[in-house]
């Protein structure tokens, strides 16, 4: 079931019989899963089934109680530093100080990779914000937040970015407009993604892949129609999920 | 690339900085407010004479006495400025300054409504063979308003003197309340300027998921803290300043001491307090639960460190607690180096002492310190 591992890295994320606890919950409880470079995958699952666990483990800001976790064939007790030069992440609770302006806040970050003016310049351009460069963040709209909470991550031209959530609460225009820049990132670049989403549109229209969790473990995975397939032909992913586990996937 | 401004050191301050000078309401509480209150205070405190008593006389007729004449108004009527039901009296001092005594005359329950209400200290219950004086012993104001009026009503205008020969003013600086007063707000600027803006800040952005954004990268964290004690102590140098330049064109405060002392200890207090607050924000993510972390480590020192009077009116059994609290080392420190001439040798342990409470706090709350 589980590939082998190799030295000549195929996947760029390998998530090895993975489980984690937090005193008396099982947050995950033995999950794998593997991660093409370029491959796009959505981690779709109700609140509480472990997505966030596993994407702070991958994000090495949690660690596993027991299993392994490989990004580009390298854990994170001894590549610290390498990985985090890898990943380039988004948090939808994030915000950063209002009272710097959009630029500042990019060069800040970019400070933190040694990156100068010039990336940040073309980090703008390619997010569309260049405009509001000298507002400060605190006058920025929901979606231009998060369209620089995005450009924060690119800075890096990271391997793999990790989006939570990326478009709640924006119109579909905005929607669009950052589906593009990750498309671009993927047909460019080969970045490789991993996203939590509460709109199955957005999986659907982004992801090569889907997986659902619930209650710690991975209830299904495949291509949208793979996975609607699963139990025998359902019309949503709603719909799968009651007939998988009797409840709503968002509650 | 390797310019100054593209290093995350530089950048961090930069921010921090920019943080702290664009909000308005930090150069308020920061600057003016303690400028406010130096001069409010030392206004209040430093005026000559000023000595203000406001009595409310009751008149008491007994039955058998058909004079109708009580012993106190009757002197008030015969010297006195009467307005209305109430009567002034100035005591004139050239040395003192001049005691102003207003006595209200009003009925035996009103006039426990006017004390109640804190318009006046002392009720006189007036008759024509004795005065009775009623109010608070433990009431310093009433105590010096009981004084005046009955040495006015035994020995009228003569009762206060004036110019007496044996008061000898002082002239000498650093003897003033003032003067007193300049080095406690000196020493509770720090406290506070670290506490709030340092320890408030970390615990803002720790719920704000900013630090653990931050720690996703590659991010030194000592650079962090490093940075934001850099934009805090840089801030508080400013303010320390303005508000020392304040009181030296103002009130003419001078600092008798060495300046290299009073360096080292505003260094000291600053690496104290510093210390103090990343222990305060080590862990909490909740905003109401940091203020009310910084309130109790602030409001105890404000009250008992003598910022605005002297601790040692508490008892004996606290004193060596207070002595060694670190807003009292700062503020006693910075007294004898602003009024009593110290110099290095004088405060050398107390920075030592400061500087080690910070270094341990630090370590301590690095320990604890959690970034998500």
């Amino acid at each position: 079931m589980i590939p082998q591992r190799m030295t000549d890295f195929e996947y760029i994320v390998e998530v090895r019989q993975v489980r984690k606890s937090f005193k008396e919950v099982r947050a995950v409880k033995g999950v794998s899963l593997m991660i093409r470079p370029g491959e796009f995958l959505a981690l779709l699952g109700p609140n509480g089934a472990g997505k966030t666990t596993l994407v702070e483990m991958i994000e090495g800001i949690q660690h596993p109680d027991e299993g392994e976790i490989y990004i580009a064939g390298k854990q994170w007790k001894n590549h610290q530093h390498e990985l985090h030069q890898m990943i380039g992440l988004s948090l939808q609770e994030t915000r950063f100080m209002d009272k710097l302006t959009a630029y500042e806040t990019m060069r800040l970050f970019a400070s933190f990779y040694k990156l100068n003016a010039p990336r940040v310049d073309e980090v703008f351009q390619l997010i569309g914000l260049e405009e509001k460069k000298k507002a400060y963040v605190d006058n920025l709209s929901g979606g231009q937040r998060q369209r620089l909470a995005l450009g924060v991550a690119l800075l890096n031209k990271p391997k793999i970015l990790l989006l939570d959530e990326p478009t709640t609460g924006l119109d579909p225009n905005a929607r669009r407009e950052i589906w593009n820049i990750l498309l671009d990132l993927k047909r460019e670049h080969n970045t490789s993604l991993i996203l939590t989403s509460h709109y199955m549109e957005e999986a659907e229209y982004l992801c090569d892949r889907i997986v659902i969790m619930d209650q710690g473990n991975i209830l299904g995975e495949g291509t949208l129609q793979e996975i609607l397939a699963l139990g025998g032909g359902h019309r949503s992913l709603d719909e799968l999920f009651i007939s998988l586990t009797g409840r709503h996937l968002y509650e | 690339m390797n310019k100054i401004t593209n290093h995350q050191l530089y950048r961090l301050i930069a921010a921090h900085f920019a943080e702290i000078i664009r909000e308005p309401s930090v150069i308020f509480w920061g600057v003016v407010f303690p400028i406010l209150m130096a001069w409010g205070l030392g206004i209040a405190f430093t005026q000559k004479g000023g000595v203000t008593a406001k009595l409310a006389i009751v008149k008491m007729i007994d039955r058998k006495d058909q004079n109708h004449e009580t012993k106190l108004i009757s002197l008030l009527t015969a010297s006195s400025v009467r307005k209305d039901s109430s009567y002034s009296v100035v005591l004139k001092n050239e040395k003192l300054g001049d005691a102003n005594l207003t006595f209200i005359e009003t009925s035996w329950s009103n006039s426990y409504t006017l004390l109640k209400k804190g318009k006046v200290s002392v009720i006189i219950e007036d008759r024509a063979t004795e005065t009775r004086y009623h109010f608070d012993p433990a009431n310093a104001e009433a105590k010096a308003a009981y004084a005046l009026a009955s040495g006015f009503a035994a020995g009228g205008f003569s009762s206060y003197g004036n110019n007496q020969s044996e008061i000898e003013p002082f002239t000498l600086s650093g003897t003033r309340y003032i003067d007193f007063l300049i080095p406690g707000l000196l020493a509770m600027g720090i406290m506070m300027a670290c506490c709030w803006g340092i320890s408030y800040t970390i615990i803002d952005r720790r719920s704000k998921k900013l630090l653990r954004r931050m720690v996703a990268t590659p991010m030194k964290k000592s650079n962090f803290l490093l940075a934001l004690i850099t934009a805090r102590f840089t801030m508080n140098v400013a303010e320390a300043l303005l508000l020392f330049l304040f009181a030296w064109l103002y009130f003419g405060t001078k600092v008798q001491g060495s300046w290299p002392a009073l360096i080292v200890l505003f260094i000291a207090g600053n690496i104290a307090f510093s210390g103090i607050s990343i222990l305060i924000s080590s862990h909490t993510a909740n905003p109401e639960v940091g203020n009310g972390l910084i309130n109790a480590i602030v409001t105890p020192m404000m009250v008992v460190s003598g910022v605005f009077f002297s601790y040692h009116n508490f008892p004996e059994w606290a004193l060596p607690v207070i002595q060694y609290l670190p807003l009292t080392m700062i503020t006693d420190s910075f007294r004898s180096i602003f009024n009593e001439g110290a110099g290095l040798l004088d405060v050398w342990r107390e920075a030592l002492v400061l500087t080690t409470i910070g270094a341990v706090s630090f370590v301590i709350g690095m320990k604890l310190f959690k970034w998500y």
